[in-house]
């Protein structure tokens, strides 16, 4: 197969961001946003479209372009994470930028960022991923700045931008450090290098140590993890749902990819760099401040800011647990967690966005009686809710305990009774809002049939719902697909 | 597919439920909980079970076995079926939440669908947590159950619902996830000789003595492991002393015909896991610390007793009542013997009928005049003599009284548990047996302060004669409740069929 074709899913989302960007330009005056929103539409679903087709018809594991880029089983599943959220923000940004300028930017900056994360799936050598994570951060500060005028949106985005450019830098100097030591980029040829010549491990050890900060940045992982809540609340919700899922997906993949090819934990424990214990370190801090914060909040947004982070401590269960005993299942199931987290907490984040289009305020208070008045919605934000909680009204319970089970299984009860004790702690703040919408007796002077319903928010959150609750009883092509993917990581 | 058809109708009906007008949705939702009733008699009449489900090739009725998924060198499956001792407690779902539903129709006014709807749905999840024999499958249903039950506390109950139901869900949920890790330490304890979560796979795993060591705990130290950590999950479900706290305030807050579940049904979750966990595929480990868990016992009975002899609120005294019951559930548990299990067993059900009928007086009495104190009730046997009547028969029956099934489940643990050869079993028995002096001592009370003396009410109480749909559901269950007393073995025989691989499995004394 040709190599362009392996780079379908991700050259269907740069492409509809080119067309977005050539429309704007033909029809400068007369641009409509329906079109806008079809390219990216249209864009995100081939992306998914040709990432499944490949994942069936594809080979285990190509690389290409001079072993730059690697198309395998855990790139396509997380093209796959990456278009679908992409795929629900776009639907539901129709409705939330129509009063606003600079659609046609908002749309190419979004697509353009998708694209970049799509790449970071694939990125093969330590330059080829801080290229794809600057294509992938680049837009993302702009698109957290879109309300240029709010004061509150360029706050954020200054904060995003500056801890963004910090971690850059130290990615890029980790890497370097690392090729010193290694004389090699490509993520097989360092561990290779490694392996045969195993020296100058102080400095190795450093530039891995860096190459993690740099990566806790994207998966907002402690002690990275300060600009999550500030960002997800200054930027405007669809742009929140799109970076909390999306940009963490992508940050996750590169984390495992880098760690478990490029330093597999066999090889640099020889020389005795066992990055193991760093990310254990990090799961039980990531998954405790986030939980911990979020059950401190006023603010509906900043509590799914923090849930944010202390599910990226979850999904780094997965990689401290690699002990060789149960690996495919600890990747797996971190795979799984962030597929179904992909769709839970985007829809979580475009609830937040349609409550802001009626006008609902920011905190809990707020949202009192919501369910009354807009029943379905509120019916799907509860299934979000539990469902991140890990309660069974979808996927998100599973594969909680699917994690918590391959936690145990490769040794590590007491991280897994750390994210139980986590875990229960979330059911507290998540059922806060469900008791919000549900319990506490309707706010009267609420008016959201005056709004109309926003078509474009509401399909997004009920596709996210629908595919929530569904990946509950069907969830076996999610095991699959996920657990196939990461056998090819491990082997 | 008889069990599929049961579950999904109940789960429908919720959902349609759920989704329709207030108007009338007391009657269709009456009428839709006919189905599932209807679908388990159907079960109860063509059962053709023998033997328990999870030792030596016990036969399970109306068996379905459907590959879900597969993790690594796991599959899960939709493994469902019953045997003699889930059949009863299916029964007891079925026919209990109709019953709820009816006792509902007068306290609850507002928000009528959305009620309805979530009790049919949490029926579901019920009938789900006794069938299942997949482990992951029963985790489902098991944390499902909770969903409604927060909904039902937090939105119909009682003046401090909120705090109550929070606390029910974040206890309860704790609790699973304990047990969660412990049960999965055992399954990679397990290693290579099992491939599936089926429980009956498992059960034939550690059986087999194929249980190794796991991480720095070599394989007997994990068995005890795992049961500390599956009895504390169960234990707060049941709940044992001193993992009850949770209950008073659930109990007192939920809306009648939630307490008439949560006791009724929700309790025994508890307790099933127990028996099936625990008690099945951890019975060397049971056994050895029988004692231990016999004192628990006792200590719950007596425990319980004497709080609910604290109360002065008549649902409160209910709700604390049940913790002694439960006790003599694991009393039973813990005996190994035929009696002992059987009338666990039991008791399961007798309870779930006696708690219910008990719930559905006091929310009777408190319908009409507005109150639960038993310091602002006097003398209603003479206002109110259809209620009172209820309320002393169930009260009677709760205290064991012969030809009611109280009696019959009580008598078989006793037996059962003096029989039972653990150390110190017949003081420990004789400890609890105690208990029913103070179980009668608080009821006559509370009998005697509330039903007798000269008529008193604060307020403005409405004396009318009860509906017949208020009636109607404590006329069954009392009915259901005689009929039990009087042939036990309309169940005991099926139950007693099925607990009796348990007991040979340790070489117990299976005449007893």
């Amino acid at each position: 197969m040709s190599d362009l074709v392996l780079l379908l899913p991700q050259l269907c989302i740069l492409s509809a961001a080119l067309l977005v960007l050539i429309y704007n330009t033909i029809f400068r005056k007369s641009t409509k946003l329906t079109i806008l929103t079809l390219i990216a539409v249209v864009g995100s679903f081939c992306s998914i479209a040709s990432a499944i087709f490949l994942f069936i018809s594809q080979s285990p594991t190509v690389t290409i372009f001079g072993d730059q880029l690697v198309v395998d089983g855990s790139s396509l599943f997380f093209s796959v994470i990456i278009s679908s959220v992409t795929l629900l923000v776009s639907i539901a940004s129709y409705n939330y930028i129509k009063p606003l300028q600079n659609q046609a930017e908002y749309y190419s900056l979004l697509l353009l960022a998708a694209a970049g994360m799509g790449l970071m799936a694939s990125a093969n050598s330590l330059v080829i991923a801080f290229v794809a994570m600057e294509l992938a951060s680049l837009p993302s500060y702009a698109l957290v700045t879109y309300l240029k005028n709010n004061e509150g949106s360029t706050e954020s985005g200054l904060k995003y931008f500056l801890i963004g450019a910090l971690s850059s830098a130290i990615f890029v100097y980790g890497s370097s450090l690392i090729y010193g030591a290694t004389g090699s980029l490509g993520f097989t040829a360092i561990s290779e290098s490694i392996l045969n010549t195993p020296s100058l491990s102080g400095l190795l050890g450093i530039g891995i140590l860096m190459v993690i900060g740099g990566l806790a940045f994207k998966t907002t992982s402690v002690p990275f993890h300060f600009w999550a809540p500030d960002a997800y609340e200054g930027a405007i919700s669809p742009v929140s749902a799109f970076i909390s899922s999306a940009s963490k997906a992508a940050g996750f993949i590169l984390a495992f990819r880098i760690l478990i090819e490029a330093f597999p934990l066999d090889v640099v424990s020889s020389i005795g760099l066992d990055w193991a214990l760093a990310i254990q370190i990090l799961a039980v801090l990531t998954m405790t401040l986030g939980n911990f914060a979020a059950a401190l909040q006023e603010n509906v947004k900043r509590m799914l800011a923090y849930s944010s982070i202390g599910h990226a401590g979850y999904v780094l269960i997965g990689l401290a647990a690699l002990s060789g005993s149960q690996d495919t299942l600890v990747i797996g199931a971190s795979m799984m967690h962030l597929m179904i987290y992909g769709f839970m907490n985007t829809g979580a984040f475009l609830f937040i966005a349609l409550a802001e289009h009626w006008n609902v305020g920011p905190t809990f208070k707020d949202y009192r009686g919501l369910g009354s008045k807009a029943p379905l919605v509120s019916i799907a934000m509860t299934v979000f809710l539990f469902s991140l909680a890990g309660l069974p009204t979808g996927g998100g319970f599973l594969t909680k305990y699917v994690l918590f089970m391959a936690a145990v299984g490769a040794g590590f009860w007491w991280l897994a009774a750390i994210g139980a004790i986590n875990s229960a702690l979330s059911l507290y703040f998540y059922t806060r809002l469900v008791k919000s919408l549900w319990v506490d007796p309707p706010i009267s002077d609420l008016n959201i049939s005056s709004k109309g319903i926003p078509v474009g928010i509401y399909v997004a959150i009920l596709i996210a719902a629908v595919v929530t609750i569904l990946s509950l009883p069907f969830f076996s092509p999610f095991a699959d697909f996920a657990m196939a993917a990461a056998n090819i990581l491990i082997s | 597919m008889l069990i599929e058809l049961v579950i999904l109708s109940a789960f429908f009906s919720g959902l349609f439920i759920l989704f329709s007008s207030d108007e009338n949705s007391h009657k269709f939702s009456f009428y839709l909980s006919l189905i599932p009733l209807l679908g388990t008699l159907i079960m109860w009449i063509n059962f053709d079970g023998s033997g328990n489900a999870l030792l030596n090739g016990g036969k399970i009725a109306f068996e379905t076995y459907v590959p879900w998924l597969s993790l690594g060198s796991y599959s899960l499956s939709w493994h469902v079926g019953v045997d003699g001792i889930s059949m009863p407690l299916i029964l007891l779902t079925s026919i209990l939440t109709p019953l709820a539903i009816l006792s509902a129709w007068t306290p609850i006014n507002e928000r009528k669908s959305q009620f309805y709807g979530l009790v049919l749905i949490i029926e579901a999840a019920l009938f789900g947590v006794f069938v299942a024999f997949d482990f992951f499958v029963w985790f489902v249903f098991w944390e499902a159950v909770l969903i409604p039950m927060y909904f039902l506390i937090a939105i119909w109950g009682g003046t401090r619902r909120k705090y109550a139901a929070i606390k029910f869900f974040i206890y309860t949920n704790v609790a699973s996830l304990v047990m969660f890790i412990g049960f999965m330490a055992l399954i990679f304890g397990l290693g290579d000789s099992i491939s599936s979560f089926n429980l009956i796979d498992i059960s034939t795993a550690l059986h087999s003595g194929q249980l190794d060591g796991l991480g720095f705990l070599d394989a007997s130290t994990l068995k005890y492991v795992a049961f500390i950590a599956l009895f504390i999950g169960f234990g707060v479900k049941v709940p044992i002393v001193p993992l009850h706290t949770w209950l008073p305030d659930a109990h007192v807050e939920a809306p009648t015909p939630a307490s008439v579940i949560l006791a009724g049904v929700l309790l025994k979750m508890g307790t099933y896991a127990l028996l099936r966990f625990n008690f099945t595929l951890l019975a060397d480990v049971a056994q050895k610390w029988a004692s231990i868990i016999a004192i628990i016992a006792a200590v719950s009975v007596i425990y319980g007793a004497f709080l609910a002899l604290a109360q002065t609120d008549l649902k409160r005294i209910v709700a604390y009542s049940s913790i002694s019951s439960m006790g003599y559930v694991l009393l039973g548990l813990v005996a190994y013997t035929v009696y002992g299990l059987g009338g666990a067993t039991f008791q399961m059900i007798s309870h779930g009928l006696l708690s219910g009928l008990l719930f559905m007086s006091v929310g009777l009495i408190y319908n009409a005049t507005h109150t639960r104190s038993i310091e602002d009730l006097s003398g209603l046997a003479d206002k109110m003599p259809l209620t009172s009547v209820i309320f002393i028969a169930g009260a009677f029956g709760y205290m064991g009284l012969p030809l009611m099934s109280g009696f019959a489940a009580e008598l078989f643990i006793f037996i059962g548990a003096f029989g039972a050869n653990f150390p110190f079993a017949k003081l420990i028995t004789a400890i609890s047996m105690f208990g029913i002096v103070i179980v009668a001592g608080y009821l006559l009370l509370t009998i005697q302060r509330v039903f007798f003396g000269t008529f008193e009410v604060k307020g403005n109480p409405d004396l009318a004669l009860p509906q017949i749909h208020d009636l109607m559901p404590l006329v069954v269950i009392l009915l259901m409740i005689i009929a039990l007393g009087i042939a036990p073995n309309i169940f005991f025989e099926m139950i007693q069929d099925a607990v009796e691989p348990m007991v040979s499995l340790l070489g117990g004394i299976s005449d007893v």
